[in-house]
């Protein structure tokens, strides 16, 4: 089993999302967050203070699927949150060693 | 009776320019009762929520709570404050100085709580009015209640809220009441100077802007000033506050003609005149400057501009409202961002900024510009308040006065609070954020 994190531009989650459905791919967490890579940040004025803000908003997408898929969704990944301009984001794939269903006690590929 | 006094007489202050006290028959005008009670409610909103989201929009998350439980609570402290001994310091007729304790806890009040009141019955200068004593003292309360309010603006972010508390108290004992009674009491002594000040730029405005200053400079400089992202949490609360203080100021300069006819209606369209320049000069000047018009930036051009017309409201025509305003949102842009750089204090919500230096340019602007007519009465066919050197020189001499006796006092009473009870959260606290430290509440 693999688990993919996906760190998107936040309005390409609805493309990702319906990028994945066709795999099989069941469930999915999202979360807002904040980061910066290459793309640089914005300079923010209140009352004449300057902010530089090097943290960007972005969305990650952690999702866990069995290792025959997982490059099949690395692949829609890509192909939907591609925009060519800074900032895209990143892939990480990590092995997942247990999974659990917590509501029926299924383990590993039953619970994904 | 000497030229002063006489003069002081019919110089009928800010909110008193209705009748003389010779006019026996005065009665209690519904009409105007309604608009000062109205006016009082708008200016209570100012307060509350106005100020509070002005101001808790402005700083970090951690601190929103912290910073509208200052405004919400300064109103029920300065309210009980003010009724036990605060109004009576201020209109009490006592000297030119102070008041006097004759309405302590409101004392005498149900003798004539039905009859038109004349404030500083029994002296040389009384003046009549139409509304009841009541009315007049919960109007003056709210004033009373956002002077305090605005100086939390200078201290956000790291004051202790129970020195806070004890601070409030005595400085509006000791610093609003008299400032209020030199200004607005017919035996004070700026009345009898003859400054023009309708609703309150030196005692409001100058007064809040300064001990904010003081404060600010006595308190030291937040953790991470100038370093740390201090950025607002959530300025969409500052946008509504400052609307609210925008409409609550019709009740705030409107009403302090106390009465509903001429002098309220130009004083409301001389407000609103002046804080739309404003907010077009505080805008166009960092548009040009920074490159871009921010909200912030409009906003607080509004308040600079209705800060500058609030002496001047009912004493100036619309187009010298429209030059207070244009110049105040410019100059007041220039001291919130590049003066307060220059000298390098921390007024975390330009307290100094906007009202201090709004105030004194509108109490100045108001010496120059003030069209006689406009406070004209029965003895005075050309006007009490002329624009002019001698009326300029007057106001230059309430502003220095206020200034001076506001930075010294505040100065001391925050020694004092220093000493017995600290002003200041520790680094941590002010670290972690006072809506936790202080209230043991958080937004999550």
């Amino acid at each position: 089993m693999k688990l993919i994190i996906a760190i998107i531009k936040p309005f390409k989650l609805d493309e990702v999302r319906d990028a994945l459905t066709p795999l099989g791919v069941q469930g999915l967490t999202v979360s807002e967050v904040k980061g910066f890579g290459r793309q640089k940040g914005q300079t923010e004025i209140y009352r004449g203070a300057e902010y530089h803000v090097s943290f960007l908003p972005k969305v990650k997408i952690e999702v866990a699927v069995s290792s025959d898929i997982a490059e099949q969704v690395v692949e829609a990944i890509i192909k939907a949150a591609h925009t060519g301009k800074i900032g895209d984001g990143k892939i990480f794939v990590l092995d997942i060693e247990r999974a659990v269903r917590i509501r029926t006690g299924e383990t590993d590929g039953a619970a994904l | 009776m000497n030229i002063l006094v006489r003069r002081a007489a019919l110089a009928l202050p800010p909110l008193l320019l209705t009748f003389p006290a010779w006019a026996q028959d005065a009665k209690i005008d519904a009409g105007d009762t309604a608009w000062v009670l109205t006016s009082t409610a708008l200016v209570l909103l100012m307060t509350i929520p106005g100020l509070a989201l002005f101001y808790a929009g402005m700083v970090r998350k951690k601190n929103i709570l912290a910073t509208m439980m200052q405004s919400f609570f300064i109103c029920a402290l300065v309210t009980v404050v003010w009724m036990i001994a605060g109004y009576s310091l201020a209109f009490g007729n006592g000297g030119p100085y102070f008041g006097d304790f004759s309405r302590l806890f409101l004392s005498g009040l149900s003798a004539n709580w039905d009859k038109p009141f004349t404030l500083g019955a029994g002296t040389e200068a009384a003046v009549a009015t139409t509304i009841p004593e009541s009315a007049f003292l919960m109007f003056q309360m709210t004033f009373a209640i956002i002077t305090p309010a605005l100086i939390a603006g200078a201290f956000a972010d790291r004051m202790k809220f129970s020195a806070m508390c004890v601070f409030i108290v005595l400085w509006s004992l000791l610093v609003y009441s008299p400032i209020a009674h030199w200004v607005w009491a017919p035996t004070g002594w700026i009345f009898a100077l003859g400054a023009a000040d309708f609703a309150g730029g030196t005692v409001v405005h100058i007064n809040a802007g300064v001990a904010g200053l003081v404060c600010a400079l006595v308190l030291g400089k937040r953790l991470g000033y100038g370093t740390d992202n201090m950025a607002p949490f959530n300025l969409s609360l500052a946008v509504i506050g400052a609307a609210l203080l925008w409409v609550g100021w019709f009740g705030f300069n409107a009403g302090s003609a106390l009465t509903a006819g001429g002098r309220a209606g130009m004083a409301m369209l001389a407000t609103q005149i002046a804080a739309a320049a404003a907010v077009l000069s505080w805008t166009f000047a960092e548009w040009m400057t920074k490159g871009k018009p921010s909200v912030l930036g409009a906003i607080s051009g509004a308040v600079a501009g209705l800060v500058a017309i609030t002496p001047a409201a009912g004493f100036v025509l619309p187009g010298s409202a429209l030059i207070i305003g244009l110049v105040s949102g410019a100059l007041c842009f220039w001291a919130a961002t590049a003066l307060k750089r220059m000298l390098g204090y921390d007024d975390s919500l330009d307290a100094f900024g906007v009202h201090g230096i709004g105030g004194i340019i509108g109490a100045l602007l108001t010496g120059i510009l003030a069209f006689g007519p406009l406070s004209a009465d029965a003895k005075n066919a050309e006007g009490v308040y002329i624009g002019g050197m001698a009326l300029f020189t007057n106001q230059v001499i309430a502003v220095g006065a206020t200034i001076a006796y506001t930075a010294v006092a505040t100065f001391i009473l925050l020694k004092i609070v220093d000493v017995i009870i600290g002003l200041r959260v520790t680094d941590e606290e002010e670290r972690e954020g006072l809506d936790v430290v202080l209230h043991g509440e958080r937004l999550g």
